[in-house]
């Protein structure tokens, strides 16, 4: 894993409480699982229908039956349940989740999330990332603050198709850790060795510096 | 009791007409009804427009009804897996609507359950809301989605017995029961056929009513789409 990411995952790690139903996004918020078996009574919930997801199998012990939202081989921890998909999505837009954390392609200065499609490129879906956005109690979104090609990912307003309007609690890139307080954003941290100054340059995002930050 | 039993595969899809609207149960590979997707193949009917929350690979699953140019229109949350359908998509044989996937559900229980539309909060500020009413209750805003019934549904269960009662296995069970509601006939493929009376009532998930024809399958091929065993890098 390159340094920036292991950065996003190590801080979002400590998003993770005892006792949280989480749901973890493809792609980089998979990383997280292991953190979450570190906590005491969490339940990972994968959205095809599975509260309590464990480790990948053992090789002989995987089953085509038992698979993760991301298709992968999963096995269950002791006290796991298994339902339909119309359950699964009553956990999600019921409220029932504590948390959901997400990967992003862009995220506006007032919490909007774009993460599923990108003009051009072939439409694939939004999958169950729509439901989670606007149903989960909390709403944490990883990802690089400048993309590949150099550009702010963090925007004033998203370029790309929403996943949802104003969903975001809780940004967390390589740089920084942004909250949305009332509709606007705000810089509640910085990741270890970045200065104020380096937020300021690569944000397109018009945002407020915790006070805690500026003293 | 009318007979659900069927025993011959052609025999179980053999109502489908060209045109029809199906539902079909399954999660990416996962407890998708395989026996009947490969004998609706070789009964060659066309046009069929298909809910399902994905279209299967290149050459298993739904897939290989699009290799064949039997589908019109795909009703679905993800379709990124098939190249075929990439291809069809962009020459505009074929019709897609993309639906978030819990929205998925809910229209396909709401079909089941007689209620004709509901209010979500998925999708609101997106391009899933385009043309929807919205509405504010309690100072949120919500749109209403339409409910999905289907002609036919094809689902898969672990056991069965002869009245349609079925017992999905672990994560397979998914869409299955959601499918297997929001048909007018429901076609259900079981891996393995019991006696009436050796289902435990507790234990039954989708009850028989809810199936019109029951079939046990031979020769399972159960293909996984992502094998990844302990000891791998996540992600």
């Amino acid at each position: 894993m390159d340094e920036r990411r292991s950065r996003i995952i190590q801080r979002a790690a400590r998003e993770l409480a005892d006792g949280m139903n989480i749901n973890l996004g493809i792609g980089m918020p998979t990383l997280l699982a292991d953190h979450a078996a570190g906590k005491q009574d969490v339940m990972l919930q994968s959205e095809n229908g599975l509260l309590g997801i464990g480790p990948y199998p053992q090789p002989g012990q995987e089953s085509a039956d038992l698979i993760n939202a991301g298709k992968e081989t999963v096995t269950v921890v002791p006290g796991a349940s298994f339902f339909d998909s119309a359950d699964s999505f009553a956990m999600i837009r019921g409220g029932h989740i504590d948390l959901a954390i997400l990967g992003g392609m862009e995220v506006s200065e007032t919490g909007d999330l774009a993460n599923w499609m990108v003009p051009g490129k072939l439409v694939k879906g939004m999958g169950g990332a729509m439901d989670l956005v606007n149903g989960a109690k909390r709403v944490v979104v990883i990802m690089e603050h400048v993309s590949k090609s150099g550009e702010s990912k963090l925007r004033r307003q998203c370029t790309l198709p929403l996943t949802g309007q104003a969903v975001v609690d809780r940004l967390i890139t390589d740089l920084a850790v942004f909250d949305f307080l009332g509709g606007s954003m705000v810089l509640v941290e910085l990741q270890p060795g970045v200065m104020l100054d380096e937020v300021r340059d690569r944000t397109e995002a018009r945002y407020t510096e915790s006070a805690s930050l500026v003293a | 009791m009318a007979g659900k039993l069927v025993t011959s595969l052609r025999d179980s899809v053999a109502e489908i007409p060209d045109g029809a609207t199906l539902a079909v149960g399954g999660f990416g590979l996962c407890g998708i009804p395989e026996m009947a997707i490969a004998a609706l193949r070789e009964a060659g009917v066309r046009d069929l427009t298909v809910i399902s929350n994905n279209c299967g690979v290149d050459d298993f699953g739904l897939g290989i009804l699009l290799a064949n140019r039997q589908l019109r229109k795909m009703v679905s949350s993800y379709v990124g897996e098939n190249k075929i359908f990439e291809q069809q998509y962009l020459s505009g044989e074929l019709e897609v609507e993309l639906v978030p996937q819990g929205t998925l559900a809910e229209r396909l229980r709401a079909a089941g359950a007689g209620i004709p539309a509901f209010f979500t909060a998925t999708g609101v500020g997106t391009p899933v809301a385009e043309g929807k009413e919205i509405r504010e209750f309690d100072g949120r805003h919500y749109l209403l989605e339409r409910a999905l019934p289907a002609d036919f549904a094809l689902v898969k269960a672990w056991r069965g017995d002869a009245l349609g009662n079925l017992v999905y296995r672990d994560t397979a069970r998914n869409f299955n029961p959601l499918a297997a509601m929001a048909a007018r006939v429901t076609i259900a493929e079981v891996e393995e056929l019991v006696a009436v009376g050796d289902l435990d009532p507790n234990q039954i998930h989708t009850p028989g009513i809810f199936v019109q024809r029951i079939i046990e399958g031979a020769a399972y091929e159960k293909r996984i789409e992502r094998v990844v065993l302990a000891g791998a890098s996540a992600g």
